[in-house]
């Protein structure tokens, strides 16, 4: 890192989440730890997107909301604009979390369907302490504005909506605080393909007109390499690897990265077949017992002896690219 | 004459608001191991096919309003239930999204590849145990023979499609639907099934009718496609010509609106609007109020399905308005 890079907007420092889980029978019940997320280091520079990408429980997800404080780390710190929010109590992280919202896959899952779409974009404003006046009102339609809903929305129910329209309001809600930062989880994943665009071109206007910072956790490669500056890999509760958008799908460095780039279906039918060469055999292992040294050996192509006993660290090898991977240590000792 | 025939069917629900057509009017064919993708959002009537086509459907609500199914020369609509039940597995079987909600929990993954077997041929338990180990093997489940007592939470969600397929393929069907049988995986995983649904149909010979949402996954499996848009098909086409020279702007806006890895886009084209509820599509051309091709005379009537080169059909009354403009462009 150069001396001349401006402190970062977000710094997550050994972020750890282990969650206890009971298992065995009735007589011998044990509780065994599942390491959701197992010491994550990333920073995210103001302005921009980091896209953070993995299958299912790699902990992308658990990380995004712990980010939040949704979900309270087991370990390591978090650091906004300066302030470390991890231990915070919930007075003071009150104020704090003004700058920092969600934006959920299903924004209305766990919200009472009786409310309309105002009362919906309204009540965080109310829970900071906004009286639910003119103002308040005029708030509301400043953010369906923004959003692109017409003003007649605010006296409906989400379920009138078709899923854009939804998500929509769930942005809205997100954005009425006035936030720097947004954690968007898998915001266009349940939408159909033909509405999808529409969501991701919104939220790259909004970043540019409102100056936002995203983490964006998605599955689907393509549309995070399409609206992110970087890109980090999770795999089983760790970070695999990090770079530069075009540096991460040009020249991916973990052989993960690679298998999971390989394996995205390609659209054009002549290339049939392209990604076999390059296919990963096997499930992702449970993360009540990740594998010794590094988590991917199981699956890895290329596995070596030291991979099964030490677990690699995330090291820089080109600039800005970060790799956690044996095989990167191999080449260091050959350059040198 | 082809393995399956479909003509003019149109399925029907009874709604609160009257009868509602969830497809209408969808005609093709699928041969003999040939791969057919059915490609549409929600709503576009592509699961209400194949599961009119299997016979699947709850009579009422849903009614076959008009057309016809044949497989093998016989037809299936209106077939009575004793003899559908012999197709079904036999002739034709069939995959979902979701393997947990169709395995059955209580039965070993052994026990329902040997029931499916069992209802349709004469075979010694000695039989059946081996053909469920042959099938397991087949669809790459390691150590086959010990997994036979396995139940369905035991797999992870890959092993349980797996195990679906072998269920399905039990019987040697001539047919296999697939219905998005990869939606619920990851993406590795999700290429590890389609590379074995592509192994087995060389294996076996059948023909597939994969349905999904992914023109990633059509690109990767199909011969042919069928575009589906709120209940009506809209273009046809060998796959190749398909994203090669696509006709239909609903077809075109799919391929356009998706972010590739190969390229980058400062902003991706969108398709404005939603996707029209059954009941309340627009009158004329359903996707008119969302095309920016669009004239007057879109929102008259129906276009019909016109085929344009032989084996390439579209239903756009400017489709070959627009291919001449966008091939000298």
């Amino acid at each position: 890192m150069s001396g001349a890079q401006p402190a970062p907007l977000l710094k997550l420092e050994g972020l750890t989440k282990h969650f206890a889980v009971q298992s065995g029978g009735f007589f011998r019940r044990h509780v065994t730890a599942l390491r959701a997320v197992d010491g994550v280091d990333l920073e995210i520079q103001a302005g921009e997107t980091l896209g953070l990408v993995g299958e299912s429980g790699c902990g992308k997800s658990t990380l995004g909301r712990m980010i939040i404080r949704l979900i309270e780390p087991t370990a390591g710190s978090i650091v906004f604009d300066g302030v470390d929010i991890t231990r915070l109590d919930m007075q003071a992280l009150r104020e704090h979390r003004r700058g920092m919202q969600i934006v959920f896959q299903d924004p209305f899952g766990a919200l009472n369907p009786r409310m309309t779409v105002e009362d919906i974009i309204m009540e965080p404003l109310l829970i900071h302490g906004a009286r639910h006046d003119d103002a308040a009102r005029k708030r509301v339609d400043e953010m369906l504005g923004l959003v692109g809903l017409p003003l007649r929305a605010r006296s409906r129910f989400p379920h009138e909506f078709s899923g854009g329209q939804r998500q929509r309001v769930g942005i809205a809600r997100a954005l009425v605080l006035n936030p720097r930062f947004l954690v968007c989880d898998e915001p266009v994943s349940a939408l159909d393909v033909s509405v999808q665009a529409q969501i991701v071109n919104l939220l790259q206007d909004l970043q540019r007109d409102l100056g936002l910072t995203y983490l964006f956790i998605a599955h689907d490669l393509s549309v995070v390499k399409h609206i992110s500056d970087r890109v980090a890999v999770m795999y089983l509760g760790r970070v695999v690897e990090i770079a530069d958008k075009r540096a991460i799908y040009a020249a991916p460095r973990h052989p993960y990265t690679q298998a999971l780039i390989a394996a995205v279906p390609v659209l054009k039918p002549r290339e049939r077949g392209r990604g076999r060469r390059v296919r990963i055999t096997g499930d992702i292992p449970s993360a009540l017992n990740p594998p010794s040294g590094c988590r991917f050996h199981t699956r890895c192509p290329y596995v070596m002896p030291v991979c099964r006993t030490d677990e690699p660290k995330l090291a820089p090898t080109d600039a800005g690219h970060l790799v956690a991977c044996h095989l990167m240590d191999n080449q260091e000792s050959n350059k040198g | 004459m082809s393995l399956l025939e479909v003509r003019g069917l149109t399925t029907a629900f009874r709604t609160e608001r009257g009868e509602i057509n969830a497809v209408e009017d969808i005609t093709f064919d699928i041969d003999e191991g040939e791969i057919l993708g059915i490609v549409g959002e929600s709503g576009s009537g592509k699961s209400v096919t194949a599961l009119t086509i299997m016979g699947l459907l709850p009579q009422p609500p849903a009614r076959v309003a008009a057309g016809s199914v044949r497989f093998r020369g016989e037809t299936l609509t209106g077939m009575s239930e004793p003899r559908l039940e012999r197709i079904r597995g036999s002739g034709i079987s069939m995959v979902f999204q979701e393997p947990m909600t169709s395995l059955n929990p209580v039965f070993t993954i052994g026990e329902q590849i040997m029931e499916t077997v069992r209802a349709h041929e004469k075979a010694t338990p000695r039989e059946l145990r081996d053909r469920a180990v042959e099938m397991l093997d087949k669809v790459g489940i390691p150590s086959a023979a010990k997994r036979l007592g396995d139940y369905p939470h035991q797999l992870s969600g890959g092993q349980r499609q797996r195990v679906m397929l072998a269920i399905a393929l039990a019987c040697r069907p001539k047919l296999l639907i697939a219905d998005e049988p990869t939606t619920a995986l990851d993406v590795t995983i999700q290429a590890q099934v389609l590379d074995l649904l592509m192994d087995l149909r060389d294996e076996f010979g059948m023909a597939v009718m994969i349905i999904t949402h992914n023109m990633g996954v059509i690109a990767e499996t199909a011969d042919r496609v069928l575009v589906m848009y709120a209940g009506r098909i809209v273009e046809q086409a060998p796959v190749v010509r398909l994203f090669e020279r696509p006709e239909h702007p609903y077809t075109r806006g799919l391929l356009e609106c998706v972010p590739t890895l190969e390229q980058d886009t400062e902003r991706l084209a969108a398709i404005p609007g939603s996707l029209p509820e059954p009941g309340r599509r627009p009158p004329g051309c359903r996707f008119a109020p969302r095309c920016r091709w669009r004239i007057d005379a879109c929102r008259t009537g129906l276009p019909p399905l016109v085929e344009q080169e032989p084996g390439h059909a579209s239903a756009c009354i400017r489709a070959a308005e627009i291919a001449a403009q966008i091939g000298a462009a």
